[in-house]
């Protein structure tokens, strides 16, 4: 899927990146309202939404609230989703289990995953842990991305799945795909 | 600056102020309840299609709001929210601020206390000032209704506003009248048909 639409579309072709097939996906299903908390290897895709008057794009103070606001806007008629860190995710449970889930709606999170394969703060590798098994509790979809040449295929059909079937998705951005956060500085 | 309760502000009711709003509604605005008894009060009020009620994520009546103004500019919204629900997530104030909808009605029941659990005080009871907090935050159309007259005043004046506002009600200590049909799906289903979003099959 993700060859054949090379072949027709040349603006999905130039964007190799993950963040740039992110952002492509976002906008190639109508995802207008990206509200996140902020981590350091989503900070090119940030730059890049705010660029393009297409999404609005905003930080807020705790990534609960930004999924609430998803939340109403999907009941409003608008589509969103959420970007976040791994120990942000730690703190979403409650919002999972008491709103997204039970009033079926189609919350799309992007994670970028700290906490292995090089981590280096001991907090963050124990928070990973708690990750999956809160998703596979609630039976909440998700998806390890870890390969490039997959992810356009996984980011397009795991938004529409959502979207179609109304129910949430947990797209998790290993360090395989994005490079991680490594100890440099 | 002082903020223990010196506050000249009337000790009001919830249902009697959620009925008041209700009954100034004549355009399909959308309400959304906080947990607990801010939506039974909504509920007992009169059930509408435009109404949204909270079954738990305490403290983001204000956010889910904010998503239904993003997504629906030309439509009034309202947000009803405790005060401990409101301490939950302070941080949304300043979101709202920023993003500053003109659509947007926020209203803080404050009684103190966590009524549903055993009426036990917050921990801003005595010492925090919720319209304080707001304008601080950025809200600066944000003030405490002195009585009911003026919080209707303030409701009618917010539908005029160029920015969000925030009306905060010191309220007593009674539990909600009403108990909301605790069913999550078609509170959802029928918010998004009142709102224009769906048809029903």
């Amino acid at each position: 899927m993700a060859v054949a639409e090379e072949k027709t579309s040349p603006e999905i072709s130039q964007e190799k990146s993950w963040h740039g097939i992110v952002l492509q996906s976002l906008k190639r299903n109508d995802i207008s309202l990206v509200p996140y908390v902020p981590d350091r290897i989503l900070t090119t895709l940030i730059k890049n939404l705010h660029a393009d008057p297409f999404f609005t794009t905003f930080p807020t103070a705790r990534e609960e609230e930004a999924v609430g606001i998803v939340s109403g806007a999907w009941m409003g008629g608008r589509r969103g989703a959420v970007l976040m860190q791994t120990s942000g995710f730690a703190t979403l449970a409650n919002v999972l289990a008491s709103l997204a889930m039970p009033y079926q709606i189609p919350l799309i999170l992007f994670v970028t995953e700290r906490g292995t394969l090089g981590e280096f703060n001991y907090g963050q590798s124990l928070v990973c842990r708690t990750m999956r098994p809160v998703l596979d509790s609630l039976a909440m979809e998700h998806h390890t991305c870890t390969r490039l040449d997959e992810f356009e295929f996984i980011c397009d059909r795991s938004i529409k799945q959502a979207i179609t079937t109304q129910a949430p998705v947990a797209l998790i951005l290993s360090p395989l795909l994005t490079g991680g956060k490594t100890f440099d500085k | 600056m002082n903020n223990t309760p010196a506050r000249n502000t009337k000790v009001m009711n919830r249902f009697d102020l959620t009925s008041r709003l209700v009954a100034k509604l004549k355009n399909e605005e959308a309400v959304v309840g906080g947990i607990g008894n801010t939506n039974f009060d909504l509920w007992a009020a009169g059930h509408r299609p435009q109404n949204f009620y909270m079954l738990g994520s305490m403290g983001l009546a204000f956010p889910i709001a904010l998503g239904v103004a993003l997504a629906q500019p030309k439509r009034r919204i309202f947000a009803l929210e405790g005060d401990g629900s409101l301490l939950m997530q302070l941080g949304a104030l300043s979101t709202i601020a920023t993003l500053a909808p003109k659509n947007l009605t926020m209203v803080v029941m404050d009684n103190g206390v966590y009524q549903i659990t055993g009426a036990q005080p917050t921990p801003g009871a005595v010492v925090a000032d919720i319209v304080a907090i707001a304008i601080a935050s950025g809200l600066g159309n944000s003030a405490w209704a002195a009585d009911e007259d003026d919080f209707e005043r303030l409701i009618d004046q917010s539908m005029s506003t160029a920015g969000p506002t925030l009306i905060g009600v010191r309220i007593d200590d009674k539990p909600g009248v009403g108990i909301t049909r605790r069913d999550p799906v078609q509170i959802r289903e029928r918010f998004m048909h009142g709102l224009g979003v769906r048809e029903p099959l």
